[in-house]
């Protein structure tokens, strides 16, 4: 067995409500081997009787803190994702088990540019790879769209305008409602907004789309479309059809 | 001893015998793919599979629906835990078209439109266990599912049930696939969560 496949302990430290519906959490895992930025961890709740439930949660902490950061966006009627937004506190107790996953990833060495889409929470495992861009000397340029409903429905906000800069550019796409004078209309990514928002196709990036399957259904096929070979599109979905 | 998580388990689930351990309930049909999804036409499609002689032997479109056409009920099972009971597929079952290859190859490697590769052995896809799959629900299978032709391996996790799915090469020896090179268990059997490696 390797030591990704048992089951750790992990401490809620920190908790906080991100976006309308959705929640930050810190964990802090004694003996974490660290982790890649894109990979994700499994959760394991047990209730008091022994009923578990596990669920996979994209990490957006990368590299080798013990203090692990997940970002949960409530799904309504769910199990696990009701619990970890609205009733878990600081000093509870539930599993962690990973890092899980070896090809959603990027790290420092890759020096290619990176062109990162983001629909809603799929900003999290994108988020990984921005602070770990950030924190090298990644010569990589690196762009992130990033497309929420409205400025509020951010995860990141902040921190994210506040990675824009050299090496490091940022866009935004509101699908209903952007902030007042901001330049693009509000509504869905079309082919205009991949050709003015992203990295290239005769740059050659990588490019990693994470969000909503609808989302990135029609963002690959957009980038396809727009002429990357589709070998260098990497693809992570949440949600049915 | 797992650990309690305070106040989890007011909205448990309900358990049913034909879920494996670690899966839950879905009536929804999640997608999962690692890259942009293929379009191919059923006019282009082609499957093969390429014996341990070498030989190649092919089926176009029309010719795989010469053969007969099995309907399946089954429960289908993610890696991601999610799991979908009594499924509807149309479908032609493995055995019609490894007969074909001789006897050779106890391990197969499955190619799909798009690059997407799954090593199976060649027992679980044979004996009435698999099929190419072509309509899912009474439709015409949807391309983000894998249309228009996937496997059906019901019995192994879902991304052994490669989608746009174009052929298998036997083989003497058994060797990674896609995800099996990227952290996946090399068989993959739910009821023995063979999730990872």
């Amino acid at each position: 067995m390797t030591d990704a496949s048992s089951w750790r302990t992990a401490t809620v430290v920190d908790a906080r409500q991100v976006g309308s519906h959705g929640r930050i959490l810190h964990l802090r895992v004694s003996e974490w081997p660290g982790n890649l930025a894109g990979q994700h961890v499994d959760v394991r709740l047990t209730a008091e009787d022994g009923y578990q439930a596990v669920r996979s949660y994209s990490l957006a902490s990368a590299g080798s803190e013990s203090t692990l950061e997940l970002a949960v966006d409530e799904v309504p009627d769910g199990e696990v994702s009701p619990y970890l937004v609205e009733d878990v506190q600081p000093g509870d107790q539930l599993e962690v088990r990973g890092p899980i996953g070896g090809y959603f990833v990027w790290t420092p060495e890759h020096e290619g540019p990176v062109q990162l889409i983001a629909g809603g929470s799929g900003i999290v495992p994108l988020i990984a790879m921005a602070r770990i861009h950030a924190r090298s000397v990644s010569a990589a340029p690196m762009r992130l769209l990033y497309s929420v409903r409205a400025p509020a429905d951010a995860f990141y906000a902040d921190e994210v305008d506040g990675l824009a800069g050299e090496g490091f550019m940022l866009d935004w796409a509101y699908t209903r409602t952007a902030p007042a004078g901001f330049p693009r209309a509000a509504g869905r990514i079309d082919a205009a907004t991949v050709s003015a928002s992203t990295i290239p196709p005769g740059e050659q990036p990588t490019v990693f789309i994470c969000g909503p399957t609808g989302f990135v259904e029609t963002v690959a096929d957009l980038l396809v479309a727009a002429g990357h070979p589709p070998e260098r599109v990497r693809t992570e979905r949440f949600g049915g059809t | 001893m797992s650990v309690i998580s305070r106040g989890f388990g007011a909205r448990r689930r309900e358990s049913n015998d034909r879920l494996p351990p670690g899966q839950y309930l879905t009536e929804d049909f999640p997608v999962l793919s690692a890259g942009p999804t293929p379009h191919v036409s059923t006019e282009d499609w082609e499957f093969a599979v390429v014996g341990l002689d070498g030989r190649r032997h092919t089926w176009t479109w029309d010719e795989l629906h010469a053969l007969p056409v099995d309907t399946i009920t089954t429960d289908i099972h993610c890696v991601t835990r999610w799991s979908k009971l009594g499924t509807q597929w149309r479908g032609v079952s493995l055995d019609h078209l490894l007969e074909r290859a001789g006897a050779d190859g106890a391990f197969t490697q499955v190619h799909s439109y798009g690059g997407y590769t799954t090593n199976v052995p060649r027992a679980d896809l044979s004996g009435g266990k698999a099929w190419i799959a072509f309509e899912f629900d009474g439709q015409p299978l949807a391309a983000e599912h894998g249309g228009p032709a996937r496997l059906l391996v019901p019995h192994l996790y879902f991304w052994k049930s490669a989608k746009w799915v174009r052929g298998l090469t036997l083989m003497a020896a058994d060797e990674p696939g896609f995800w099996e090179q990227n952290g996946y268990n090399m068989y993959g059997d739910p009821w023995k969560e063979q999730r990872y490696w």
